[in-house]
């Protein structure tokens, strides 16, 4: 435990210290304090003479008033906070020498990747807490708004979700730093993973779901063939962790979502459609929390293996100095 | 030095990747002695080295280190041997006393014992006061090693493995590192494996050497046996170097 925590220490430290790391957090914590303020002045000037509406302090995390909300930033951008965290964690100090003396002191090898890890973790869930309250506060001084215990909660889950979806990728890059001796190389194998994984996936899935259910000129049921494709489109699409963590932040943050898929739409004849409208309420907290459970569980699974691969693998990994 | 052995190796052989870099090694290392560990680029010594602090799994025999097994206890053997790897790195962007507050939190020490054996330790490898606060970034390559070699001795080891500790050093740095590892072995009855190509300064320091090529050790005794050995006269007509070379050329 001793050599877990002296280097736990020494990691949050040099996170904080790194000139990389604090500029990309001022670049986040920039575009979202804009994307929030945008979004809050322009709730304030459609709040006038209304009835206070429900929910509306987490509006100010998801109103895509500019070129995108909060939510969406961090689901696109969030990623990179992890990968800067963690693509040169093991290959740096293997080449500057300084992983075979850390090792030779009497702690276990497996402190050195905890160690990392946690500190990765704790640096990321500083970052977005400090992120989410500073909103907080701007919203309560522009819009006057007190934020209900709900949507305090809410807040609390979808800091949750962003902190195993960021640590993801920072497992991802902390794996790259183990497999690949060259820094360069596990930066850019990370970074072509991250473009792979949030572009190339959901442009594939549309491929693939116009490929084996295609939409135009075909004969037969169209409405079937319409739920055909956007099953597979949404299959396909789910295997990125983007995808996993936009829509579950979504509808934790959107209590009116009910629903993370968009089949249930096309699933739905008129009269039923009709009679859906007319149950438009928010969910409460635990029916959003059913609704993206099967994410949560899959975006903490992806987190916890990508780090139990890292382990093995730094643990099983011979040393040569 | 006494005859108690404090390393001893038993049939130790590694392999990596269905070759074999070290071969059946079997040797001893008495306690409170200096032990010049020679051999050619590529002999295994570094290997040994590893297998030795329980950093690398031996792929057949064994190991004793004070008694214990470095593969088992671990964190025991680590506490009890302080290790300068051939080309240590440092973290740059901390300062003298700073990396050796870190060795020692490594090492389990609370803040004011870590500063008292941080401060103590750069006295005895003798950095100048005025370095402490300075970036080990902007230190040369002396100095380097010389902080190599106090962030071995904060914890207080009973055996130091040195490899390379001399390599790319000025005369004058090899000359004042090799007094202060001989003042450490006499002063505080040090053992100390030293892994070494300047045989010149092996020669000086040493009790006994091993010479180890292709992952063999084709000798170990005293300078002056392995002289009698090979050329049937004391080592006050030849030098480590042409012991060595003789060896290496027979092999």
């Amino acid at each position: 435990m001793q050599g877990l925590i002296a280097i736990y220490r020494k990691e949050l430290a040099d996170h904080f210290s790194s000139y990389r790391f604090v500029i990309l957090f001022a670049l986040i914590a920039m575009v979202s304090f804009i994307t929030s303020y945008m979004a809050g002045v322009s709730l304030k000037e459609n709040l006038e003479g209304v009835a206070k509406p429900k929910f509306v302090f987490l509006m100010l995390f998801n109103t895509n008033v500019a070129l995108f909300s909060m939510v969406q930033f961090v689901s696109f951008f969030g990623p990179l906070i992890g990968l800067v965290l963690g693509f040169d964690a093991i290959n740096r100090e293997r080449s500057d020498g300084t992983l075979v003396k850390l090792i030779s002191q009497p702690i276990f090898r497996d402190a050195v990747i905890n160690g990392k890890f946690l500190a990765g973790v704790t640096t990321i869930t500083i970052m977005l807490v400090s992120i989410v309250l500073v909103i907080s506060g701007f919203g309560l001084a522009l819009l006057g708004i007190v934020p209900g215990i709900e949507e305090i909660w809410r807040l609390a889950v979808y800091v949750l979700i962003s902190i195993f979806y960021i640590s993801f990728w920072m497992g991802v890059a902390i794996l790259f730093s183990i497999l690949f001796r060259g820094i360069a190389t596990s930066a850019l194998a990370s970074v072509a993973l991250w473009i792979f994984l949030s572009f190339f996936v959901s442009m594939g899935a549309g491929v693939l779901a116009n490929g084996m259910a295609p939409l135009d000129g075909v004969q037969g049921s169209k409405r079937e063939n319409i739920i055909r494709h956007a099953r597979i489109k949404e299959i396909v699409t789910l295997f990125t962790p983007m995808a996993l963590y936009s829509q579950a932040s979504a509808t934790i943050v959107d209590p009116t979502l009910n629903t993370t898929s968009i089949l249930a739409f096309y699933r739905m004849g008129p009269m039923e459609k009709l009679s859906a409208s007319r149950f438009q309420n928010p969910l409460p907290l635990g029916q959003s929390m059913v609704v993206v459970f099967p994410h949560l569980v899959a975006l903490i699974a992806i987190t916890l293996l990508c780090f139990a691969v890292s382990y093995l693998v730094f643990i099983l990994q011979e040393i040569r100095t | 030095m006494n005859s108690k052995a404090i390393i001893e190796t038993t049939g130790l052989t590694k392999n990596y990747d269905h070759q074999t870099v070290v071969d059946h090694l079997s040797f001893r290392i008495m306690e409170g002695e200096v032990f010049g560990f020679l051999g050619p680029n590529g002999a295994g010594k570094t290997t040994t080295l590893l297998m030795l602090l329980g950093l690398s799994e031996p792929s057949e025999g064994s190991v004793s280190v004070c008694g214990l097994d470095p593969l088992r206890n671990p964190k025991e053997v680590k506490r009890i041997v302080g290790y300068l790897p051939e080309n240590v790195g440092f973290y740059g962007d901390m300062d003298a006393l700073q990396s050796l507050e870190y060795v020692a939190d490594l090492n389990g020490m609370q803040r004011k014992e870590a500063r008292e054996k941080g401060l103590e330790a750069l006295r005895v490898v003798g950095l100048t006061e005025d370095v402490y606060r300075q970036q080990v970034g902007t230190f040369s390559r002396g100095m380097k090693q010389r902080l190599g070699i106090a962030e071995v001795l904060v914890k207080d080891p009973k055996v130091l493995f040195l490899d390379e500790p001399t390599l790319g050093l000025d005369p004058d740095g090899a000359l004042r590192l090799i007094e202060l590892i001989r003042s450490l072995n006499r002063d505080r009855n040090m053992t100390v494996l030293l892994s070494s190509h300047d045989l010149f300064q092996v020669q000086k320091i040493s009790d006994r050497v091993g010479i180890m090529i292709r992952g063999h050790m084709v000798a170990e005794n005293s300078i002056e046996a392995l002289a009698r050995d090979k050329f049937g006269v004391g080592d006050e007509k030849y030098t480590l170097e042409e012991i060595y070379m003789k060896y290496f050329r027979e092999d």
